[in-house]
């Protein structure tokens, strides 16, 4: 792992880490992980079809599937938010520099061949460019869609407001653009994940949850110690 | 309010047709339209077929009389008003409240838009007019005699109480007053009444006394309705499950519930959304809604299903999905009907043709010289759309412009916004019928009567609207056209199972049944175009955006390593 330290007077310098096999993410992460994308794919195809773009379902079994998925999914984001509190991950998404070198890499650099300038820490798990789309999709997209579809779903409570038809017209159009910018999201999320050393690499990570990352000589002796997070060498 | 969109194209046609056969019509009366042939005596002009005169059953063994021990009931009578006297000698106050019900009076005053309404003045799109032929259209009159305007409505003894209460099957009416002689031949050939049989098997009506007039509105077999026709004297569950012969086989009162004479379920003034629902034991029973009976949660509370169909009742009547066809029962209800084809005769005589055969194997008339040319419908979709229950009638005093399409002789109100409204399904029965030209209102034709100026005889409509407006005291500019009108009728029988109500995908798809209904998003059928096209722009840029760029990879990697071998 490359951590950057201050060294006081201004420049930054880098201290190499021995690379271990460790579990970067926990199960309940991957369980997250997994469970979501599965229920965002059940969402958005029958979200595509109650939008009329496909008659492969009846509306009927449509709306129950969507419903049904929808309200796991909350449930699901409700365990998660407090996961991601009481485990401290929520720093993961926070903001960090380098998101132009990661977008000229992905851009530019990944063609000639050269390493990624982000290096995965225990800490780190993302990079700069992974932290902010993964920061705009779970405070605005996923909201976005949950908050309009929560609205949509209790339609009958407020159905009886004069202001009701524009609501639904509104609430409609937030909804599925969401939906179109969740879609979105998920073909570039599931290309990138064959950006790794293998294409499969990043998919066989957030299955098994272990990846070879440095580990500086703390969290090394920290895991060894304690045996807080399994390492398999 | 009724998107004209097919319809404007079709009374566009209608119109040049119209303007065409005008030419030949009104300068030539079409009874000397002489056609070669023996064509047969129209000897068959009952509109009312009744072959199976059986009473349905209805004997809830709770009456508390036995009719045949009666004294004052073994006769002998000469006449229905006998009976009725015999009748209202222990029912001395049933008169009173008789005399006050739109059977009797045939008349109505809407308490909200002031309009006088009732058959006894109102327009139609069918035989165009009460007004004036009551000597046949008051056959359906609970009363005797009723033939001009000499009838006394005051004299008791004038009410009809067998037509509703006969149990026997034996009892019918007939025309109060023979026409011409095209229409003589009707009624011809019937066995008497058996009035003491009659008298001593009284009870409360089945479904084949409101059925002697109901089912047979507008001339014949399901012509008005369409979910009222003969084929619900003995329905099947199918074709309703409230009806249901073997089943459930409520009467028509077990709903249109009664008071002092006077039944819930109104036409002219129409509960469209009953907000109340259940009442108490003993409580509610005022109307003929479906909430009165299932309460305004009909679907189960505990199945996502059910809740959301729960949802649904406060802008879609139950209707709407219950009833999913009319007129399915076997018998047809007519759909069009135009008037300017009338008069046509073979050798002299009115004739007709028989070119529509419905399910139970009748042959329905297609054209009639009395009458023009029709139109059938049976399993029919019916017409959907916003409904608060305000009926408004186009009468005879109403001026219209014919110039704006065509004329809603009933047309109501209703919207997606106005809180009250619900969508409804009707059955539209669309008309081509004679106006006033020149005062723009629509005319009181005369066409039942023993005189010359009768159209039932002389197929003469300028005698027979001038004589009609004239007896009516009606002006009339001396000139007449064709218009086109529509008339509703809000659907509410035949319901059918829950099990074939209607799939959701019915209303929510991009062709639904809805189609028309504008101005409200509804899932399923509504989207926004420039989203979609942007979220078709954003979902197939990255899709080509990663498939290039993983292109690339795959060049460049090749590329890389030839470089990282040499």
């Amino acid at each position: 792992m490359n951590t950057q330290v201050n060294n006081g007077n201004g420049t930054k310098v880098r201290q190499k880490g021995e690379k271990h096999y460790v579990m970067i993410y926990s199960r309940y992460e991957r369980f997250w992980h997994w469970s979501q994308a599965m229920l965002i794919f059940v969402l958005f195809y029958t979200g595509l079809g109650l939008h009329g773009l496909h008659n492969l379902l009846n509306f009927q079994l449509a709306v129950t599937i969507h419903t049904y998925a929808a309200l796991v999914l909350i449930v699901l984001w409700i365990f998660t938010t407090f996961w991601n509190f009481t485990t401290g991950q929520w720093r993961q998404y926070l903001f960090k520099e380098g998101v132009m070198k990661v977008i000229r890499f992905y851009a530019y650099g990944i063609l000639k061949g050269e390493p990624h300038p982000y290096k995965k820490g225990l800490q780190r798990k993302q990079n700069a460019l992974q932290s902010l789309a993964y920061m705009s999709f779970m405070l605005l997209i996923g909201p976005a869609l949950w908050a309009s579809g929560m609205i949509y779903l209790i339609y009958d409570l407020w159905s009886g407001y004069a202001w009701s038809s524009q609501g639904l017209t509104l609430i409609a159009f937030v909804h599925t653009a969401a939906a179109y910018l969740m879609g979105t999201f998920v073909i570039i999320h599931v290309y990138m994940t064959t950006t790794g050393k293998t294409p499969t690499h990043y998919i066989k990570t957030m299955i098994t949850g272990y990846d070879n990352v440095e580990l500086t000589e703390a969290e090394k002796a920290y895991i060894e110690e304690t045996h807080a997070i399994s390492m398999k060498d | 309010m009724h998107k004209p969109r097919i319809l404007a194209i079709k009374s566009s046609t209608l119109a040049c047709l119209c303007a065409f056969l005008l030419g030949i019509s009104n300068q030539i009366p079409a009874s000397t339209d002489h056609e070669t042939g023996t064509a047969p005596a129209d000897s068959n002009m009952n509109f009312r077929i009744v072959e199976d005169t059986q009473p349905s059953i209805r004997d809830d063994g709770e009456s508390t009389a036995d009719h045949t021990k009666f004294e004052i009931l073994q006769g002998p009578f000469e006449s229905g008003p006998e009976v009725t006297k015999a009748c209202l000698s222990c029912h001395t106050e049933a008169g009173r409240h008789f005399m006050q019900s739109i059977h009797w009076t045939w008349e109505y005053d809407h308490p909200d838009t002031g309009q006088k309404l009732g058959k006894k003045t109102l327009i139609n799109t069918f035989c165009t007019n009460a007004k004036g032929n009551e000597g046949m259209c008051a056959q359906c009159h609970a009363g005797y005699g009723w033939k001009d305007e000499n009838f006394d409505f005051t004299n008791q003894d004038n009410i009809d109480c067998l037509v509703c209460h006969d149990r026997t099957g034996a009892y019918y009416k007939t025309p109060n007053s023979t026409g011409n002689k095209a229409c003589s031949v009707m009624f011809e050939g019937k066995q008497p009444i058996p009035w003491e049989k009659v008298a001593q098997n009284v009870g409360k009506p089945g479904r084949e006394n409101c059925g002697a007039c109901h089912f047979y509105g507008g001339g014949g077999d399901g012509v008005k309705h369409g979910d009222l026709d003969s084929s619900l004297k003995a329905p099947s569950r199918e074709l309703d499950v409230h009806m249901d012969a073997d089943g459930l086989n409520f009467a028509c009162t077990t709903c249109h519930v009664t008071r002092q004479h006077l039944w819930a379920g109104s036409r002219y003034n129409v509960m469209a959304h009953d907000t109340e629902g259940l009442g108490l034991p003993g409580e509610r029973r005022d109307v003929a809604t479906c909430e009165s009976c299932h309460s305004e949660s009909p679907h189960s509370n505990t199945e996502l299903t059910g809740i959301k169909l729960n949802g649904h009742v406060d802008k879609i009547a139950c209707q709407t999905c219950h009833i999913p066809t009319i007129a399915r029962g076997g018998v047809a209800t007519k759909t069009e009907w135009d008037w300017r084809t009338a008069g046509k005769t073979k050798n002299g005589e009115g004739f007709k043709e028989k070119n529509y055969t419905q399910a139970n194997g009748a042959h329905r008339a297609t054209y009639k010289s009395i009458k023009g040319s029709f139109e059938y419908g049976e399993n029919l979709v019916p017409h959907y759309d916003w409904f608060d229950g305000q009926m408004v009638y186009t009468t005879i005093e109403t001026r219209f412009d014919p110039a704006k399409g065509p004329v809603e002789i009933n047309g109501f109100n209703g919207s997606h916004d106005d809180g009250r409204s619900r969508i409804w399904p009707f059955k539209r029965m669309h008309t081509v019928q004679p106006y006033d030209k020149g005062n723009n209102t629509m005319v009181y034709m005369h066409l039942w009567g023993n005189d010359d100026d009768a159209y039932w005889g002389n197929y003469d409509f300028g005698r027979a609207i001038k004589v009609g407006m004239q007896k009516n005291s009606i002006p009339y500019s001396g000139e007449y056209d064709f218009v086109e009108t529509y008339s509703f009728w809000p659907i509410t029988h035949m319901v059918a199972p829950s099990e074939n109500a209607l799939s959701c995908n019915e209303c929510h798809s991009r062709e639904g049944r809805l189609n028309d209904l504008e101005g409200f998003y509804m899932p399923g059928r509504d989207s926004f175009r420039w989203l979609d096209i942007l979220g078709y722009l954003a979902l197939g840029g990255a899709l080509i955006g990663v498939l290039l760029h993983g292109l690339l990879r795959k060049l460049f990697s090749k590329k890389n390593q030839q470089r990282d071998a040499s």
